[in-house]
């Protein structure tokens, strides 16, 4: 070790692992995914993995991406909601992995709802 | 990118109670349900919460759980980490009271943390201790590249003076001005030692430091070589502490491989090595000289000062020697400046100081409070009060060196000088708390006997005094004190605090004094009346069957290892005081609450 600025490379790069272990009090966005058998059947995890590995690559802060169980609505599984904190839920339904990098995109980095991939769109 | 990380505590506690098992069965588990891409299972230090072990905490939602065994793994696994939900009854109760999902309460919310302030312990339970990068991403070993980089030694001194820190071991010595009396001192060779033979019965603080947080004493230790001009320092570590042993060395060694401890650290020309020295568990060596001795090769005694290690020391060498504690305060003390770490805690006493909470008490672990805070404070919200609606009585500060707080005296807030002045001492920080079943003079017998036990023997005030405190004591628990015992005993005490050559002795007639000092009458209760009011020494007490209560069961005489009871069935027993041991378990056994000790 040299300089500073290698040790706070280090330490940027290790923390970024570590943003799971923040506290994000009640401003974080949470992306839920649902990962019962329903979900996890109809292809909830490569879902759930895209949104991770998605958030990281764009460093993205304050979101927290957890799993819940059946919501009910099997047949539109995987289903994922996002929650903004004093928005209004938005709910997608019959998700796959490309699909939940353009929600990244769209909804979480612009705010902007994708709403052809909502259940209200789908339902319709 | 892992989405959820479990975090286990590997500290002493819980790992005596399974937690590596817990771990191993967590990885297993993980990988049978394909999630090990997915979840990283992180061991950390000690969380604080010893009481409630093993403990576990999955992020990102914070879920706290409590008393976790093996067989739960599955469960989790499958529940927490693939379904989503949380597994309710291993919740910490706190948590589990709000119920909802939505509503847990994060960790830092909770009663035992909340008024806690952590500065040492801010990365125990946080961090992977055996992993270098994470302690860097808590801004580790920032404060040495500051040091070496931006600082002369001379300003690192500084801001440790003026951020008031004083020596967390006990003594309460102001660290700038010990890091300034080495650094005067010019010579070819100096050292840096680092005190971790923590010694008192009931303390675990620096161990869990060790444990959770090794790197940052490989970091300050190497601030203060720069600060002192020295090159090579020593950890004293006893070898009873063999995770904190193993974790220390580790630390070592990915410094040296990271290039931050070892030959030019951060080019700046600075060289400095470090060393672990393993304790055989004397009590002694804690003493800084009888420590340094023991580094040497020798046998671990103390020897007179001056001169003070600063002048000659280790081999001879002007030497600084800290306690772990006051060494896990310095590289946030640089990051954050004198005055930060001075706004917290009193006037005189700085920042935070960290407990080990035992004995009677709720929340038996880990706390570090801002200086100040009272003793009720900790006991009673920290700690959770005393178990079984007993009453407080006292808490024994500082160990076998320490004295006790009377409940009389529980809103003194405590720093090195209140506690001083009504004769207590801060001691390392151990905190035993005492209730209404605590006999004072069983507990000034049972600190003499350590102290007996661990004289070294060099000087005879403690050799001989000890030995004779003890004696007296005995004879007051066994009835056949006289009230000029008690003058002999102060009288006695106040000799060996003058006469003895190191902190041992100095300090060993302080459990007494204490006692002796605000529980006076039931010293004279033992002397007087013959009784022991708390039920506690043997032999100032009897076991009878209340005639009116005995139901004849029998329970009793069958339990009686002793065969001290008689009595038919359907018949009134009889204890036979003479053959009678007082073991107590006729009193466990009896249903009817007929035998009563007296």
């Amino acid at each position: 070790m040299k300089t500073i600025e290698e040790l706070m490379a280090i330490r940027d790069k290790a923390k970024e692992k570590m943003t799971v272990r923040e506290d994000t009090g009640d401003n974080a966005i949470r992306v839920v995914v649902g990962m019962a058998t329903c979900g996890i059947a109809a292809g909830a995890r490569p879902v759930l993995s895209a949104f991770v590995n998605e958030i990281e690559k764009r460093h993205l802060k304050g979101v927290t991406v957890s799993q819940t169980g059946c919501i009910g609505m099997c047949q539109y599984e995987p289903i994922v909601e996002v929650l903004e904190p004093g928005k209004e839920k938005v709910t997608y339904v019959k998700m796959t992995a490309e699909k939940a990098v353009r929600v990244v995109n769209d909804h979480l980095v612009n705010g902007n709802p994708i709403m052809e991939f909502t259940i209200g769109a789908v339902t319709k | 990118m892992y989405r959820s990380h479990v975090l286990v505590c590997g500290g002493t506690g819980c790992t005596s109670s399974n937690s590596l098992q817990i771990i191993e069965a967590m990885e297993k588990e993980i990988k049978r349900q394909g999630l090990e891409e997915e979840v990283k299972v992180v061991r950390t230090g000690c969380f604080g919460l010893c009481a409630l072990g093993p403990i576990m905490v999955i992020y990102p939602e914070g879920s706290f759980y409590s008393h976790v065994t093996v067989a739960d793994v599955p469960e989790i696994v499958e529940e927490h980490l693939l379904k989503g939900r949380l597994v309710k009854r291993l919740l910490y109760d706190e948590n589990a009271e709000s119920g909802e999902v939505e509503k847990i309460k994060s960790l830092r919310e909770t009663d035992f943390y909340k008024k806690q302030l952590r500065v040492a312990l801010r990365n125990c339970g946080v961090i992977d201790p055996e992993n270098i990068e994470e302690y860097i991403a808590m801004d580790g070993y920032m404060a040495l590249a500051k040091c070496l980089k931006e600082l002369k030694p001379e300003d690192v001194i500084k801001i440790v003076m003026d951020s008031g820190l004083r020596g967390r071991g006990g003594g309460g010595f102001p660290t700038g001005k010990k890091w300034s009396f080495t650094a005067a001192n010019a010579a070819d060779q100096k050292y840096v030692v680092c005190n971790a033979d923590e010694g008192d019965p009931g303390a675990f603080m620096d161990r869990s430091v060790l444990e959770g947080d090794p790197h940052c004493i490989v970091e300050a230790m190497t601030i203060c070589g720069y600060a002192t001009g020295a090159s090579e320092g020593y950890i004293y570590v006893r070898a009873e502490y063999p995770i904190a042993v193993k974790r220390l060395q580790k630390a070592i060694e990915q410094a040296h491989e990271y290039g931050l401890l070892g030959e030019n650290i951060f080019d700046s020309g600075f060289n400095f090595d470090l060393h672990v020295r393993l304790g055989a568990g004397a009590f002694v060596c804690g003493e800084e000289t009888a420590l340094m001795t023991s580094i040497e090769g020798n046998r671990g005694e103390p020897r007179p000062r001056p001169p003070y290690p600063a002048i000659k020391g280790l081999f001879g060498k002007p030497t600084t020697e800290n306690n772990v504690e006051t060494f896990a305060n310095i590289p946030q003390i640089i990051l954050k400046g004198a005055d930060w770490f001075a706004s917290m805690g009193t006037e005189k006493s700085k920042g935070t100081k960290v407990f080990a909470l035992g004995g009677k008490i709720n929340n038996t672990g880990l706390v570090e409070i801002p200086m100040g805070t009272t003793l009720r404070e900790i006991v009673e919200e920290i700690g959770g009060g005393v178990p079984n609606g007993k009453k407080f009585k006292a808490a024994q500060t500082g160990g076998p060196s320490g004295g006790c707080i009377p409940a009389s005296l529980m809103d003194t807030p405590i720093d090195y000088d209140n506690l001083t002045a009504i004769g207590c001492m801060m001691g390392s920080g151990g905190l035993i708390v005492m209730d209404e079943d605590n006999c004072m003079v069983d507990i000034a017998k049972f600190f003499l006997n350590f102290t007996v036990d661990e004289s070294c023997g060099k000087c005879t005030p403690c050799r001989v005094g000890t030995k004779r405190l003890l004696e007296l004591l005995d004879k007051i628990t066994n009835g056949k004190g006289t009230m000029e015992d008690l003058d002999k005993l102060e009288d006695l005490c106040h000799y060996i605090k003058e006469n003895a050559l190191c902190g041992l002795g100095q300090t060993a007639p302080n459990p007494v004094l204490a006692t002796l000092k605000f529980f006076r009458e039931e010293y004279e209760a033992h002397i007087k009346e013959k009784k022991c009011p708390a039920g506690v020494c043997k032999a100032l007490m009897t076991y009878s069957i209340d005639p009116d209560k005995c139901r004849g069961c029998t329970a009793c005489a069958r339990k009686c290892p002793a065969g001290a009871i008689s009595g038919n069935v359907k018949e009134v027993h009889k204890i036979d005081t003479t053959v009678c041991i007082k073991c107590g378990v006729c009193m466990e056994t009896c249903k009817f609450g007929a035998v009563v000790k007296k």
